[in-house]
């Protein structure tokens, strides 16, 4: 992938993701995400993988996130807006997070594997990457059984929901 | 700078020139002349003229007349996109400022996913789609999935009761229908292995349309048994196409009765003019999915491909780059068809009511579409050796 189009769409991403947690209009954090969301998809492109970027853009910025929005909408959220921010909680959280990135940053270099650079991929021929193909090929061969066991894991939420909600209407 | 010395320059220069191509001087007029069959065939079907008067505008050239073609009236989406510009933009107080500019430019998305599409085989050896990548249909569906935006941003940001009530309405017709539109293609792609457009085409031009195997492969008892739930495939998706482009008998976002006009109420000048265009290019953007899916893209039987294979041996002599326009011709020419259907339905039948159209959504074209998958993989199953 282009350095440059990666440092773009990285960037992007990242200051999108910032503005997700500083923006106190709820819809306006949602959007955000949504664009967050869509760099995500433009790097996996950039890594010739077509059918995660297209899954990605479908499933997260086409349904979940038009669905956050929906309800996002309905609720009208008025007092998300009119609270400020809690100082005392902003330094801490700030705190706690740098704490973890020094700590990641320093387990990172002393491990051996950290640091070495990372080995050049090299991608098949043209002709061999059907990366549909191979996914479907795992998931129906070799990841049978979690595939099943999280097929039933959607139903049962299903049912769930469906069941709390007519409990409600009585 | 080995990273800007990296960059395929000659691909993104043919990107965009197919992209102009296809945007500039196909598409956009082909959106202003929807506009205008739809008021001809609406007027045709109510027994009146329609716009038959504007000519083009050849007076500002020192001309006596201005000049009518065939037809009266085709200089009308001149008129129609001069006056949109010159209308006053209001935006009324109390809106939300970003959101409500934002809506308009996201409702030509739809734009995008024409990228995807094949318009035609080949011409002067390029191969006659922007970006072929091998899930472009995952592509399309994505570009669709995202359009939603628009209309939703716009319902909100209006800050205004009918606009919001138009905008939740089709948020969750959209959804509903985006479902039932996925699932009816399945069977397509299973019995054509591949999700690729241009493959799709290439298939159906070897071995017959999805919708009329009469050639190749096609005329084997599989592929005859395989029609019936093409059939119903194509019927669903069809469906799906109305509703996801809220257009009449599924337009309860804009249902004039209830909701002013819905979602978009509050816009004026140019900014309507983009929701307008936007709905028209969804139109244009879903018969050519029709048409790349059941009919057969730009194949046309007896007629070669861009590279002169296929086809009557007498038309294989002709120079390869009119075979290629007569390609492209034929794609656009199959869409500009499904176009006038799409005109007719929306003047022939009523409206449906908020609920039947959800029923119709989630109860009946959903499962239908998922126990077609099924009969699909039987057929299939059974028929392969």
């Amino acid at each position: 992938m282009n350095p440059l189009l990666f440092g773009l769409f990285a960037f992007l991403m990242l200051a999108f993701g910032v503005s997700v947690v500083v923006n106190r209009n709820p819809v306006a954090s949602a959007l955000s995400l949504v664009v967050s969301f869509l760099c995500l998809a433009a790097l996996y492109v950039g890594l010739d993988a077509y059918l995660i970027a297209s899954v990605q853009v479908v499933v997260y910025a086409g349904a979940v996130m038009v669905l956050f929005l929906f309800i996002i909408m309905l609720l009208d959220l008025k007092a998300e807006e009119r609270r400020k921010f809690n100082k005392l909680a902003v330094g801490g959280g700030a705190l706690v997070s740098l704490a973890f990135a020094a700590q990641v940053i320093g387990v990172l270099g002393k491990f051996p594997k950290g640091n070495q650079p990372f080995p050049t991929l090299k991608l098949p021929p043209d002709e061999t990457l059907n990366d549909i193909q191979k996914v479907g090929e795992s998931m129906f061969s070799q990841h049978t059984l979690p595939l099943q066991i999280v097929g039933v894991l959607i139903l049962v939420a299903t049912i769930g929901v469906i069941v709390i909600s007519k409990r409600e209407l009585k | 700078m080995d990273f800007i010395t990296s960059i395929p320059w000659a691909l993104i220069a043919w990107s965009v020139a197919k992209a102009v191509f296809v945007i500039f001087l196909v598409v956009l007029p082909m959106v202003s002349y929807t506009v205008y069959a739809e008021r001809r065939v609406s007027a045709a079907i109510q027994d009146r003229v329609g716009p038959n008067r504007t000519g083009f505008p050849t007076t500002l050239l020192g001309f006596k007349k201005d000049m009518q073609i065939i037809l009266g009236g085709l200089g009308q989406p001149i008129a129609d996109a001069v006056k949109f510009i010159l209308k006053e933009d209001f935006t009324p107080g109390g809106v939300k400022k970003f959101y409500f500019w934002l809506a308009p430019c996201l409702a030509m998305l739809p734009l995008v996913s024409l990228a995807f599409v094949p318009f035609g085989s080949s011409l002067f050896g390029e191969k006659m789609v922007i970006a072929d990548i091998n899930v472009s249909v995952l592509g399309v569906f994505a570009v669709t999935g995202v359009g939603v935006y628009a209309i939703v941003l716009a319902g909100w940001a209006s800050n205004s009761k009918y606009p919001f009530l138009g905008g939740i309405r089709s948020t969750s017709q959209m959804i509903a229908y985006e479902l039932s539109m996925g699932m009816s293609i399945i069977p397509v792609l299973m019995a054509q292995g591949t999700m690729q457009m241009s493959h799709i085409v290439q298939n159906q031009a070897d071995n017959g349309w999805t919708l009329l195997p009469l050639w190749g492969h096609g005329l084997s008892l599989q592929s005859w048994l395989l029609l019936i739930p093409f059939g119903i495939s194509f019927i669903i998706f069809a469906i799906s196409v109305f509703a996801e482009t809220n257009r009449l008998p599924f337009d309860m976002p804009e249902s004039e009765s209830e909701l002013v006009s819905g979602y978009h109420t509050e816009y004026s000048s140019m900014k309507f003019a983009l929701f307008f265009l936007g709905e028209y290019t969804a139109m244009i953007v879903g018969s050519s999915l029709i048409v790349v899916f059941f009919l057969g893209g730009w194949h046309m039987p007896g007629i070669p491909d861009g590279d002169g294979n296929g086809g009557l041996a007498i038309l294989r002599e002709l120079p390869h780059w009119i075979l290629g326009l007569v390609n492209i011709t034929c794609f656009f020419g199959k869409v500009a068809a499904l176009l006038v259907c799409f005109i007719w339905v929306r003047w022939t039948l009523p409206r449906f009511r908020f609920d039947q159209v959800m029923k119709l959504g989630w109860l009946y074209l959903f499962e239908i579409a998922l126990a077609n998958i099924i009969l699909t993989a039987a057929i299939i199953a059974f028929t392969s050796k």
